[in-house]
């Protein structure tokens, strides 16, 4: 499935190094699948405050998560995009992810765009000041549009291109020329045994 | 010249995707029980069956009770869990070690057991669906944290489908001062370079103080690599390297060892190799660190006051203040143990401090050992006599309270002195808990103390 664009309500997320135990809480991984995790996103953080975003019904139905800095760090646990995908979102744009994260997210064909620091938050005040804003997503310009707002956003090369030709789920792919994989096994010492 | 993620990653390079990315062949997969089941389902669902059963080995440990590893166990999540991962592995013809089982005793944390049984080989790509693999790359290892659709990719193809990263040299030169260890070290390069620092980056760590360290302490450097943001930290394999493998299981013996050697030499990067990047630190400048905070960045000297720029949300979460000192917090719980520093030596340094001393009244302690074989280990040369008698408990081998899905957590606002490798809000169980991040000798001094304190103070002028 190609992934071209993206566009519906937004919510506003704001916080630097947002870690993947404050997304989903450690026992909620006590689980062998992925089902209802949802429930579960920040459900600590809500438990703490009462106007955390996510328990602000302004915001019901949003498609567009917005962050800040460094959003995903930590654990490597599916489970924290999985929760965010099954939740309803379909993109999220902010001003840098973890590795890891941005790249299990690719992998729910979710993209993660980043922009800089000051169009993230003006576009966090734009949908906080008003939540009816239609947030759209183009991956292949990167750019996004709220009401007035226009933001040159990026997705790395490798994720644009995979969402655009519909490859960003890549078992098939890796699975293609397995002769390929035996021969660069074959030479290796630590897999022919020195 | 070529640095050692270069060459490794060239060696295990099967293609170039139409992504651009590359097809990167994993010699070695490490799979435990709570990032795999979901991973075994899609396999299943397609059909698929695991390309290289050989190159893959499991084990449980993030979610086993390490009071009793008696199965089945009482926690019914984590026998469901376990006996999940024995299913599958048992159809796919992986090897496994778990409690109850052949192989029992090889049992324990991933990140631990992997280097101790051998698997764990310099020059190998190694990929575990754990944030904290970046520990195997002590050995010289290139090894990746991955997640669980990456799982699937790497059971059904022995591949993953990345892009290269760039590489940063960080040197740490001269001799660590006495009462300072590997983590103080990683604690201060987090520190100074954040902890979104790395995106993007390999750390290889290397200069004078890291060639003095042991394997122990180069995987207690490694294993943080990941709270710098860095996926992938790694140290050049030296005699040190060699002389930590040989006669392990799965390493090779005899004429096959000095061939193994002398192709380990051959991938550490070249004199002249070109870095991306280079930082430079004193280890004399290093003493011993504890974080204050809610994310690994967030430490300071034992002897320094919080600095007035520190974080407000952090700073409330935590109950500190700007301009404090850290020593003389008091604490409920001491944790010794993880992936991070729950070996041999880190139980050894701790017992140091413990030794012929009483834990606190008022604190909870407790010893989990990184592994089956740690654990026996430590009980040959006495050291759980020594825990116990100071008021410790001492425990099974698994990852316990370093992230609480097991029955080990903390209660309330509790503040727990820990050896583990994260102190974000609610990783050890309670939503309000509080974690401070120091080395085991430290966490050892603090439970003795009822507050955390400076070890150097604690060691006698014959230990230092």
């Amino acid at each position: 499935m190609k992934i071209t664009q993206m566009a519906g309500r937004a919510l506003p997320l704001r916080g630097d190094d947002l870690d993947t135990d404050r997304i989903m809480p450690a026992r909620f991984l006590r689980a062998v699948t992925f089902e209802g995790l949802e429930k579960h996103l920040f459900e600590d953080d809500r438990a703490a405050d009462p106007s955390h975003p996510f328990n602000d019904r302004r915001y019901s139905g949003a498609t567009v998560l917005v962050v800040n800095r460094n959003f995903g760090c930590g654990s490597s646990r599916e489970h924290a995009p999985q929760g965010i995908a099954r939740a309803g979102f379909d993109a999220i744009v902010g001003e840098s992810f973890s590795e890891i994260f941005s790249g299990n997210s690719v992998m729910l064909g979710m993209p993660c765009f980043t922009a800089a620091r000051g169009d993230v938050e003006r576009l966090q005040t734009l949908v906080e000041q008003s939540p009816d804003t239609v947030v759209s997503c183009d991956v292949e310009s990167g750019l996004i549009t709220a009401g007035p707002l226009r933001i040159h956003a990026s997705l790395p090369a490798a994720a644009r291109d995979s969402f655009l030709s519909g490859q960003w789920n890549p078992t098939t792919m890796l699975l293609d020329d397995f002769d390929a994989v035996r021969q660069v096994a074959e030479k290796l010492p630590h897999i022919s045994g020195f | 010249m070529p640095t050692l993620f270069q060459k490794v990653w060239k060696a295990h390079a099967v293609r170039t995707l139409p992504s651009g990315q590359t097809q990167l062949f994993v010699g070695l997969h490490l799979v435990h029980e709570v990032t795999s089941p979901q991973a075994f389902d899609m396999l299943r669902q397609h059909g698929w069956k695991v390309a290289y059963p050989e190159r893959t080995f499991a084990t449980v440990d993030h979610i086993v009770p390490t009071s009793s590893l008696q199965r089945p166990f009482l926690d019914v999540t984590a026998e469901e869990m376990t006996a999940a991962l024995e299913r599958n592995c048992r159809e796919q013809g992986i090897e496994l070690y778990a409690p109850g089982a052949p192989g029992a005793d090889r049992q324990g944390i991933v990140h631990v057991i992997g280097p101790e049984l051998g698997l764990t080989q310099p020059g190998m790509t190694i990929a575990c669906g754990d944030s904290h693999t970046s520990t195997h790359g002590a050995l010289g290892a290139i090894a990746i944290g991955i997640g669980t659709s990456q799982v699937r990719d790497v059971l059904a193809s022995q591949c993953l489908a990345m892009e290269p990263l760039k590489v940063r040299r960080i040197d740490i030169n001269g001799r660590l001062r006495p009462g300072v260890y590997a983590k103080d070290v990683i604690l201060t390069i987090i520190r100074r370079l954040g902890v979104n620092g790395g995106v993007g980056y390999a750390y290889e760590y290397g200069g004078s103080t890291v060639d003095a360290m042991t394997l122990d302490q180069r995987m207690t450097m490694c294993n943080m690599s990941i709270e710098g943001g860095a996926r992938v930290g790694y140290v050049n394999p030296d005699e040190t390297t060699f002389a930590y493998l040989k006669g392990r299981p799965f390493v090779p013996h005899g004429e096959a060892f000095d061939r193994a050697v002398a192709y380990w030499r051959s991938i550490a990067s070249d004199a002249g190799a070109n870095y991306d990047d280079r930082v430079v630190i004193d280890a004399a400048t290093i003493e011993p660190t504890v974080t204050w905070g809610i994310n690994p960045g967030q430490s300071v000297g034992i002897s320094e006051p919080i600095a007035d720029n520190a974080d407000g949300e952090a700073l409330t979460f935590m109950g500190f203040a700007r301009g404090q000192k850290i020593a003389g917090t008091k604490i409920d719980v001491a944790f010794i143990g993880s992936c991070t520093n729950g070996r041999l030596s880190d139980i050894e340094e701790a017992a140091r401090v413990v030794s012929g001393r009483r834990v606190a009244p008022h604190v909870k302690a407790l010893v989990v050992p990184g592994s089956q074989a740690v654990s026996r280990a430590a009980e040959a040369k006495g050291l759980d006599q020594i825990f116990r008698t100071a008021g410790f408990e001492w425990r099974g081998a698994g990852c316990s309270m370093c992230l609480a899905m097991n029955p080990d957590r903390l209660e309330g606002r509790q503040v727990c002195a820990s050896s583990s490798n994260r102190n974000f809000k609610g990783r050890q169980g309670s939503p309000n808990g509080r974690t401070l991040l120091m080395s085991p000798a430290m966490v050892a001094a603090a439970a003795i103390a009822g507050e955390v304190a400076d070890v150097r103070q604690m060691l006698t002028p014959a230990q230092v």
